[in-house]
């Protein structure tokens, strides 16, 4: 639904809706934090980001032209062989692995009874994965620097205030003095 | 009633996954949408790495998880950072007529 629905608005809400269904899935088996994580980050923030886009834009009424197009539609069965390959693929992969019967005896066991998700995730960020963590952290700055730059613009033609040449403003620039001779007056020039 | 296994959550992986691949090669409307396409192929390997993360019990699916999402929540800053600033330069943000570098 949303790949295939002519609105793009519908197309975010379908996108919130397939978030919040994950969410409920990641917290029904057991992992409570990320999907609060998921919750707030992504039907929060990106949803509300791509919602605000997609109003800027105006391309909401848009139709949608699947089949049919004017213009060379001809990688939509290029499209449609590939994707049906890639989930076979996928299906048959699914379908044909096996556990290795020890597997489970060689990963340490962090996530005892006693300690909630979100504490051992806490233990384990915030000690062996600090580099990573940190380097997300530069991640999201650089994004945020990146975005705002991008979109950033510099109207012309805007009168602005601008103190520097406001404080820095000497008495012989603004004023002048003129002898005004007697039924003539004063002409302006601005 | 039968058990909700690992099965269950790598066949909704790859059905989201193949969702997001449907969405990226048949759009033909606008950019957003191949955005949002993206973001269903990022979802469909969280719920990969989470599903693997619980039946395992193994912490460190989870933890790549939170690092694929503030990757995603930045590049899905970025890229609509990236469609306003072209919309704003040619007026249009559907793929066919997106041909610049055509020459």
């Amino acid at each position: 639904m949303v790949t295939a629905s002519k609105n793009t608005v519908h197309s975010v809400f379908f996108l919130i809706l397939d978030f919040i269904s994950i969410s409920c899935l990641f917290i029904l088996i057991g992992a409570e934090f990320l999907g609060m994580i998921m919750l707030i980050v992504y039907v929060g923030a990106v949803a509300v980001l791509f919602l605000f886009v997609v109003m800027m834009l105006n391309v909401a009424q848009q139709k949608n032209q699947w089949f049919g197009a004017t213009s060379g539609s001809k990688h939509i069965p290029v499209g449609m062989i590939v994707s049906v390959i890639i989930f076979f693929e996928l299906m048959i992969v699914i379908g044909g692995w096996k556990l290795k019967p020890d597997l489970k005896n060689e990963f340490i066991n962090i996530g005892t009874n006693s300690v909630t998700n979100t504490h051992s995730i806490g233990n384990v960020l915030y000690t062996d994965y600090i580099h990573l963590f940190q380097l997300s952290g530069m991640i999201l700055l650089v994004a945020m620097i990146g975005a705002i730059v991008l979109t950033f613009r510099q109207r012309s033609g805007l009168k602005r205030q601008s103190y520097i040449r406001q404080i820095s403003r000497e008495k012989y620039e603004g004023v002048e003095l003129v002898d005004v001779n007697n039924k003539e007056g004063v002409k302006i020039d601005v | 009633m039968f058990d909700i296994g690992i099965g269950h959550y790598l066949t909704l992986g790859a059905i989201i996954f193949t969702i997001g691949v449907v969405g990226i090669f048949l759009n033909r409307k606008n950019v957003i949408v191949i955005l949002m396409s993206i973001e269903l192929i990022l979802l469909a390997v969280n719920i990969n790495l989470v599903s693997f993360s619980i039946f395992l019990n193994d912490l460190s699916g989870q933890i790549f998880t939170l690092f694929i999402l503030t990757v995603a929540a930045a590049e899905a800053a970025i890229g609509l950072a990236i469609i306003v600033v072209y919309y704003r330069n040619s007026g249009t943000i559907r793929v066919e007529e997106i041909d610049n570098l055509k020459g």
